[in-house]
């Protein structure tokens, strides 16, 4: 891997509640190179949004107890005070949001959001800014930009609107994008044009991009590597081709089973969920997290949080089970079924 | 839009309609006493009263009586408020002379207290929301509790007896017979009211405002300004106040117009010759053409105030747009 952009170690993001310390995100560590995506698979619940809020400075120590490295440019984020962080965020790193219905403000025109933007990192002029947003605009695929740049954003749809989204968070050329859910809302159709777009654009800007997401099908054709997040910590990453083809990790294949096929001709087959809730992040169970989920547990499981261990350069998962049983039981069990 | 106003123009006609109907029939079934023989006074005889009651209509059938009254409503001039029918049962003067000269006070009181409420109530609420859970919030919050708690009559007197009678800092309640409205407030004879009426007001507008402005900081569109890069003053001044103020906008429209109608406790206690003043006087002696023209005056104004609210929407939300 080149020269990472970020290197994120041993990241732990824990909030005091009435109820007890949630451990949102308790200990992990990846990194990304420039013009890397990376994706980022869990359910809800699993740290994969807050970890990536902490990143953008979004969650912050009043509110969280933070411990951990987030090297940027080989810059700890989490040792900046609050001005420096201002001027990483939205201009080196920027974030587009699950719902584009209520992320951009209602009372102001999509033009002017966007050069705002602008004008908060740049000495341009309005006019300028306004000129610059309208290209971001087009660039996003916006029809008639000069046009829409003067409307609001309930005179967009959707879809336009997360368009609008990305043409804000792109508009200072961020190294990093971080896309929390980018398709979620969105029609099934647009979904797909969205992370076509995330794609062409950063090749277009050498972005790494970050796509978080609950859906493993929605990021198999556009990330380069996948990490699988479970209650606060990672336990499976590797490549498209490890996770798709030879994952290691119950959970990760609890995944694999609940994507919906289109050729599955036979009516009796349903989706697969996974059995049981996500952990309470207050009261984590000991030993691997996902053990009261998992069908594979045995007497080690409820005793020893297994470590995330590579399996090859790139591949690693936190489970306890042998490696040959790991990849005997994908291909007699998961593999026939997705 | 111009079909809009239209609309709601005529709505508002027939509202004012009913609320003159209402008045109206209130005054018919209410047994008071004979506004005629009361209008006699001491010469009560047959002749006297059946003269009274002739000149002021009340001979007529009830219908014929309340189309008087209804036609002294119509704004046109020789009509609005005419002398015929508007002319007070107890004091004979004219309804339109009294209400005039009584509006300067009215609008002076409420224009002054709202001013105040606003200045007050607006960066508490901030502040409040902002510092949420911090000394200065609690403080306030306790302050909007005793605000909204403690009663105008109360109040009114305890700010009298401590700031004129003790303290001596502000003038004594009322205006002296001969100074002009201007004068008084110049004189500080408004400072004592204007601050007692405007404390309910500020107390609930601050937590209007905190309530506002803390779940607006909530939104998703919030979390895109910080993430924009934006400094949090520029977040919570542009995108959090400008959503969080424009449901105050509605409020004020109609807590000013009600003022408007008269601002019957304060100026009561204050002895304030403005609108509410007349209003109270006039219901206790069932002075009925004075109450109507009070009650359509307030009326009016509430109904004015709607109208101007919901038309300032459309400006301020850009969602909203009336057809």
């Amino acid at each position: 891997m080149a020269e990472p952009l970020i290197e994120v170690n041993d990241l732990r993001v824990h909030f005091p509640t009435d109820d007890g310390l949630v451990k949102a995100v308790d200990g992990i560590s990846f990194s990304l190179a420039a013009g890397e995506t990376l994706g980022v698979v869990g359910e809800s619940g699993s740290g994969k949004s807050v970890s990536f809020l902490t990143v953008m400075g979004l969650i912050t120590r009043p509110q969280a107890n933070i411990e951990g490295e987030i090297i940027f440019k080989g810059q700890d984020l989490l040792t900046m005070s609050q001005d420096e962080l201002r001027s990483v965020r939205g201009e080196m790193v920027s974030m587009i949001f699950q719902d584009p219905m209520t992320s951009l403000h209602p009372f102001y025109k999509v033009g002017d959001q966007i050069s705002e933007a602008i004008r908060v990192h740049q000495r341009v002029s309005k006019q300028e800014a306004r000129e610059q947003a309208v290209e971001m605009l087009r660039r996003v695929g916006i029809p008639r930009p000069d046009e829409r740049a003067d409307q609001y954003p309930h005179e967009f749809s959707g879809g336009m609107r997360q368009r609008a989204m990305i043409a804000m968070a792109l508009s200072l050329n961020p190294d990093l994008l971080i896309a929390d859910e980018p398709t979620t809302a969105l029609d099934v159709t647009v979904q797909a044009q969205i992370l076509d777009l995330i794609d062409r654009l950063k090749e277009e800007f050498n972005a790494a991009v970050v796509i978080i997401t609950h859906d493993l099908g929605v990021v198999a054709e556009h990330c380069d590597h996948i990490q699988v997040m479970y209650a606060g910590r990672i336990v499976e990453s590797g490549d498209r081709n490890d996770i798709y083809y030879k994952a290691h990790h119950p959970y990760t294949w609890g995944l694999l089973r609940s994507i919906p096929r289109i050729d599955d001709t036979d009516d009796k087959e349903r989706l697969s969920p996974i059995k049981g809730l996500p952990p309470s992040l207050i009261f984590v169970p000991p030993g691997c997290p996902f053990h009261p989920r998992c069908p594979y547990r045995f007497n080690k499981c409820d005793q020893e949080v297994p470590p995330l261990l590579p399996a090859d350069g790139h591949h690693a998962s936190a489970c306890h089970l042998s490696l040959a049983d790991k990849e005997r039981i994908f291909k007699e069990e998961v593999i026939v079924r997705s | 839009m111009g079909r809009y106003l239209i609309r709601r123009t005529l709505f508002m006609i027939l509202v004012l309609f009913v609320v003159s109907l209402i008045t109206f029939l209130i005054f018919v079934k209410l047994p008071a006493a004979d506004p005629a023989r009361r209008a006699v006074g001491r010469a009560t005889t047959p002749e006297n009263v059946e003269a009274a009651r002739k000149a002021f209509g009340l001979d007529k059938p009830v219908y014929v009586q309340y189309a008087r009254f209804a036609k002294g409503l119509i704004p046109w001039p020789g009509l609005f408020l005419n002398e015929d029918v508007y002319y007070s049962y107890s004091n004979f003067v004219p309804v339109k002379e009294e209400l005039f000269s009584r509006l300067p006070v009215t609008i002076a009181l409420a224009v002054g207290a709202a001013a105040v409420w606003m200045l007050i109530g607006i960066p508490i609420g901030i502040v409040s929301a902002v510092k949420r859970r911090s000394l200065m919030d609690r403080a306030s919050m306790v302050f909007a509790l005793f605000g909204v708690s403690a009663p105008v009559f109360w109040l009114a007197y305890l700010f009298l007896y401590v700031f004129w009678f003790k303290l001596g800092w502000a003038p004594s309640s009322g205006i002296p017979i001969g100074t002009s409205v201007t004068e008084a407030v110049v004189q500080g004879r408004f400072i004592l009211p204007w601050l007692v009426l405007s404390l309910t007001f500020a107390a609930f507008y601050a937590r209007m405002v905190r309530g506002n402005l803390i779940e607006t900081m909530g939104e998703d569109y919030i979390r895109t300004a910080r993430a924009k890069g934006l400094s949090e003053r520029r977040v919570i001044y542009k995108h959090g106040l400008r959503a969080a103020l424009t449901p105050v906008v509605t409020m004020f429209g109609l807590d000013l117009a009600g003022l408007l109608g008269g601002a019957f406790i304060t100026e009561t206690v204050f002895n304030l010759p403005g609108i509410g003043q007349y209003a109270v006087h006039a219901i206790f002696i069932n002075d009925f053409p004075s109450v109507m023209g009070v009650t359509i005056f307030g009326a009016f104004f509430i109904a004015l105030a709607n109208l101007l609210v919901d038309v300032a929407y459309a400006f301020l939300d850009p969602r909203v747009r009336y057809v």
